[in-house]
């Protein structure tokens, strides 16, 4: 009988153990959960805070899925290391576990540089896990000022959560635009005015230098009052137990397509790695729910010994503001060609290189835009696609009639 | 499994199988007041190709569901072959419509994401669109699995 160990206890732990199971209904599994929750939604804890889901309607499977499963979970544990020769990990209260395969996913924490001052205040918070929403929530107040470090996914969502619920939001950010890693300067502009339309107050291209109890003073020499700060400037891949083995180490866990490491026997997955865009054709840290379980699966099959490839990702996001919609994927490459439709509620923006379409940002208007994504995943040369009423709206019938035929009168 | 399947050879165009499948998932039993003067979001979608042709387009209740791996809220899941979300737990993020390659999960007008669950859970029992489809364009049949 197989020994499988997971690392973490998130999607991709989840989709590890799906994986796992669809290959080999026998061997153990055995979960380090550092969290002592089962897994759960972590990017609905905005949607917690702004009471559109509860605690209990967060959990990611039913209250059975590990009894169903055979999992046995250790809560509140950590693991400290790994000895890839004994096939063993390390755990933080003394204990050794052995293992036939491991898959490590241990996800990403947040990254805090350093600001002068920041020990001196005394609410402040990140917003990654369920802990940091209801300590947050604890601390604020319908008189708050609340000063948001990081205008990226993260910490827009939190402003959206905290709308309602605290008095003014204000978000600052080096970069000069919202949400800089997933769209461009038009895009963010649309967003961006958006977000000021519903209360939300923007520091561009400005961070906070120093603090001062509940004072900061910024780049730019303006100086914000806040009582609740949180910090949202980023997150980095949990690496540290993977690269201390001798395993490969970028910016994230380097994992091929089958969602192996380069040591033997142990995989990774999730927001720990990083692996291949096939839109950019890099490879880099792409921490996204989807492709965190798509990974973990990926790598449950494999170590159960099946044969399974995850060789199509790609970066994509689907997010939403205060009602206004916004989906992303692939990506933008220099000297690409672009196609656009805009007006004064939705943009449409589709990048085209070598034949074929590379990535799009949508705003406003969320009507198949799967179909976009898959000409993406699947590399589809546009010679074979009628793009031009692609253009106007995806739709299967742009596509070839051999492949509609395939899609629409057989199983798929 | 059954599933619903076109024969696009007979279909008219005529988007009835819309409107059937907006009634038979209002919740209502009287077809004109479920309807009348209000924008429809139905579960299928009858697309016309360049070269004239008309067919309609729902979940193909596919072997490897991308939007169920994909859902971040685990809302969306496969029973008994048959793909449904719990909207309950959906919170409207539209990951599903970024990941659907075939355009199948709609958004239904009011912020969150609905998709054909063969009228397994509305008060029809069967597909509404195949049973009101004027010219039998559209079947639920049994035609194997996906290797």
């Amino acid at each position: 009988m197989k020994r499988y160990v997971i690392i973490g206890n998130g999607t991709a732990a989840a989709g590890c153990i799906e994986g796992i199971r669809s290959a080999d209904a026998e061997g153990s599994i055995t979960v380090i959960s550092a969290e002592n929750y089962p897994v759960y939604c972590r990017p609905l804890i905005s949607y917690y805070l702004e009471k559109k889901t509860d605690l209990r309607r967060m959990h990611y499977r039913a209250d059975s899925f590990y009894a169903d499963n055979h999992a046995d979970v250790r809560y509140g544990i950590q693991a400290t290391g790994i000895d890839a020769a004994a096939k063993e990990i390390m755990l933080d209260n003394g204990g050794k576990l052995p293992y036939d395969a491991l898959c490590v996913c241990t996800g990403s924490a947040p990254f805090i540089p350093p600001m002068q001052g920041l020990e001196t205040v005394q609410n402040k918070f990140p917003f990654m896990t369920i802990d940091d929403a209801l300590a947050l929530e604890k601390a604020v107040t319908p008189e708050s000022r609340v000063l948001i470090i990081g205008a990226g996914l993260i910490g827009l969502k939190c402003a959206e959560g905290l709308h309602g619920r605290v008095q003014q939001i204000t978000v600052c950010d080096l970069a000069p635009r919202v949400l800089s890693s997933i769209l461009d300067d038009k895009c963010a502009a649309m967003m961006q005015k958006h977000l000021e339309a519903n209360g939300i107050r923007f520091l561009l291209g400005t961070s906070a230098q120093s603090f001062s109890g509940n004072s900061a003073v910024m780049q730019n020499g303006e100086t914000v009052d806040f009582d609740v700060l949180v910090l949202a400037v980023g997150v980095r891949a949990n690496t540290a137990i993977v690269k201390n083995a001798g395993g490969s180490v970028g910016r994230g866990i380097l994992v091929d397509d089958a969602c192996r490491t380069n040591l033997p026997d142990v995989y990774a997955a999730g927001d720990c790695t990083e692996y291949h865009d096939i839109s950019s054709d890099s490879v880099k840290v792409m921490a996204l729910m989807p492709n965190a379980y798509m990974q973990g699966h990926t790598a449950g099959v494999n170590m159960a010994g099946g044969a399974a490839l995850f060789d199509n990702a790609i970066p994509m996001n689907s997010i939403g503001f205060f009602g206004l919609h916004c989906h992303t994927a692939g990506s933008q490459p220099e000297g690409c060609e672009m196609y656009e439709e805009a007006d004064d509620s939705h943009i449409k923006r589709l990048f085209v290189r070598d034949g074929r379409l590379v990535g799009f940002m949508l705003i406003g208007h969320m009507h198949r835009t799967g179909i976009y994504t898959a000409l993406i995943r699947n590399r589809t040369p546009l010679s074979e696609v009628d793009f031009a009423r692609l253009k106007i709206e995806p739709q299967l019938a742009a596509l070839s009639a051999e492949y509609r035929d395939h899609v629409l009168k057989g199983a798929v | 499994m059954k599933r619903i399947y076109v024969k696009e050879q007979w279909c008219l165009g005529c988007h009835l199988c819309e409107y059937n499948c907006a009634f038979a998932n209002s919740g209502m039993t009287d077809m004109v007041k479920a309807l009348r003067g209000k924008q429809i979001y139905p579960r299928i979608q009858v697309e016309t190709g360049a070269d004239g042709v008309t067919y309609a387009v729902s979940c193909r209740h596919c072997t490897d569901p991308l939007c169920v791996k994909s859902c971040i809220a685990g809302a969306l899941s496969k029973k008994d072959g048959v793909i449904e979300i719990d909207h309950e737990k959906c919170v409207g993020c539209l990951t599903c419509v970024l990941v659907c390659p075939y355009g199948a999960v709609i958004e239904d007008g009011s912020g969150v994401a609905q998709k054909c669950e063969l009228c397994m859970k509305n008060s029809c029992g069967a597909p509404a669109c195949v049973k009101g489809c004027p010219n039998g364009a559209i079947v639920y049949e049994e035609r194997g699995e996906a290797k």
